[in-house]
């Protein structure tokens, strides 16, 4: 029996944390992601699951608690918000770097610099392009409804734990603050500490005389030996492409012009379809739900059935350059956006449709 | 049945905690919702509004511009939202403090003086139930007896010895609706 609750996302990303059995949330408040934090903070779930909850004094710190939490096998996890962020990136990498398992959340708002509390998309690059130095890839989820910020948590830990990968949940000002019903799972119990060993033996939970000691680094001086490095993550990485893509269609099966759009812009982007729709346009929508690995091949699909592509995005015209790759020109793919914090209306999209793609 | 409403007024005034009430006595109806604030640098005394989504089907988008119904507590948001509400859609005004009064002729616009009412019950902080009270008398979108279990929801326990009190502001919000008149 799942239990339904009306929460924010942010509010659910920690409802979520906590009934999965996450050890530990190192964080550092920002707009507009505070709630995840400061409902961790009432739940106090120190005194049930035993979950540790630590406002750091840093974005800084944070990732690298997570650095140390993740390299002793334990489910960790983070959030914040665009700027805080891109203080972690260092710490990302080296995560990336040293194969580690760890959930970061991302509630974007607009840039750059301090930019704007408002939702904005403008993260995407960030997030799916690396952010950090060095050849890595995060794996990343972007959700659209509160539902799906309370899904992912879970999810995002079984895929950072399968891959020993970090993992981004890439979200916005509008699905973190807005409300939505949320369906939850029954709390499980936190791994046991011979658990955190059996499932991960790379972990450094002590040496055991059985074995040799288990080093976690990102350091490799020599070069033959961080190109090895390299080869096997990018052998992961295709990995993750080849069987890890994610993706929704809404009303494609008869659909002559395609949107692209993820998270809130696939709201939006939804209901812009009806509109056309209503109009006697036949339009559809694919979101990606996975923006790392990218549903190439299955935008690609679409590039002999339809006559156009818009991608709406809350951003300068970040993923429409992913789309682009994916159908390789067969098809003509324009972007439509607002930025720095405003939001497109649906009508708003729909005119794109109809000026960019159909008229132009 | 699907209803997109703004509700829009002066921060403190209990308009986020209004819309949570409606989205959350809507969940208790078996509806989907959603409810979805300006969080932007809005304080006590500045402007604050939500958009709230009551409908039978899934809800596409959380965002839209323009309204079945617009209920209104001051004048900036008065003159912001008023060309939001779709042709023949519902506005609900405050007249405390209102001194361009709404003036389009293809919606329905109804005044709900709850400011002055609430002073007269001696208690100004269900000046937001009133207003509810008085839309859910217009438009009765959720029953009583959801919004009630709405409003038991959505206060924390330490607060239910309130719940009664707010039940009497709703009760009277539908009643002084009557009192009003539709302004030409």
């Amino acid at each position: 029996m799942r239990e339904l609750k009306l929460m924010k996302g942010n509010e659910a990303i920690a409802e979520a944390a906590v009934r999965y059995g996450v050890d530990g949330y190192f964080g550092y408040p920002i707009t507009p992601q505070s709630e995840v934090m400061e409902t961790l903070m009432a739940m106090r779930p120190w005194e049930t699951t035993g979950m540790v909850v630590l406002q750091a004094e840093s974005e800084v710190a944070s990732i690298n608690m997570l650095y140390g939490g993740a390299g002793a096998g334990k489910r960790v996890m983070t959030s914040s918000s665009s700027p805080g962020i891109s203080l972690m990136q260092e710490g990302i990498s080296y995560i990336a770097g040293a194969e580690l398992p760890c959930v970061i959340v991302n509630v974007v708002r607009g840039g750059p610099g301090l930019g704007t509390i408002q939702p904005s998309q403008s993260d995407y690059f960030q997030s799916v392009k690396g952010g950090g130095h060095g050849d890595y890839k995060l794996i990343v989820l972007a959700p659209s409804s509160v539902q799906e910020m309370a899904d992912f948590v879970g999810l995002a830990f079984e895929l950072a734990f399968k891959y020993r990968n970090p993992a981004m949940i890439l979200s916005d000002g509008v699905i973190g603050q807005m409300m939505e019903k949320v369906e939850f799972d029954e709390y499980k119990p936190r791994w046991t500490d011979e658990e955190v060993v059996k499932n991960n033996p790379w972990g450094t939970m002590g040496k055991t005389p059985d074995r040799e000691r288990n080093i976690i680094t990102s350091l490799h001086l020599q070069a033959h030996e961080q190109e090895a490095q390299n080869i096997k993550l990018q052998a992961k990485y295709k990995e993750i492409q080849e069987k890890e893509v994610r993706y929704e269609e809404f009303m494609c099966e008869d659909a002559e012009y395609l949107m692209v759009a993820f998270g809130s812009a696939a709201r939006i982007a939804k209901k812009s379809v009806e509109m056309a729709r209503a109009k006697g346009i036949k339009a559809g929508l694919l979101r990606p739900i996975t923006l790392f690995p990218f549903p190439f091949k299955e935008i690609d699909a679409f590039s002999d059935r339809v006559k156009g592509i818009l991608v709406p995005e809350l951003n300068a015209g970040q993923m429409v350059e992913d789309v682009k790759l994916a159908v390789n020109g067969k098809v003509k793919v324009e972007h439509y956006g607002r930025m720095g914090g405003m939001i497109f209306s649906p009508d708003e999209v729909e005119n794109a449709l109809e000026e960019l793609i159909i008229g132009g | 049945m699907k209803e997109e409403i703004i509700i829009a007024g002066f921060g403190g005034q209990g308009v986020l905690s209004m819309g949570k009430i409606l989205a959350y006595s809507g969940v208790m109806q078996g509806m989907e919702v959603s409810w979805m604030p300006s969080y932007g640098p809005e304080m006590r005394g500045g402007t604050a509004n939500v958009i709230v989504i009551l409908s039978d089907e899934s809800i596409s988008s959380p965002i839209v511009h323009e309204f079945d119904t617009a209920i209104i507590l001051n004048q900036q948001s008065l003159d912001k939202f008023e060309k939001a509400v779709k042709p023949g859609g519902l506005l609900i005004y405050d007249g405390n403090g209102i001194t361009h009064h709404p003036t389009r002729k293809d919606i329905n616009i109804y005044r709900v003086d709850a400011t002055a009412e609430a002073v007269k019950m001696k208690s100004v902080k269900t000046f937001n139930m009133i207003v509810l009270g008085a839309y859910l008398k217009l438009k009765g979108v959720v029953e009583m007896e959801n919004v009630l279990k709405g409003l038991k929801k959505s206060l924390p326990e330490r607060h239910h010895h309130l719940i009664p009190m707010n039940e009497k502001a709703i009760l009277r919000g539908g009643e002084i609706i009557q009192e009003i008149s539709v302004v030409e």
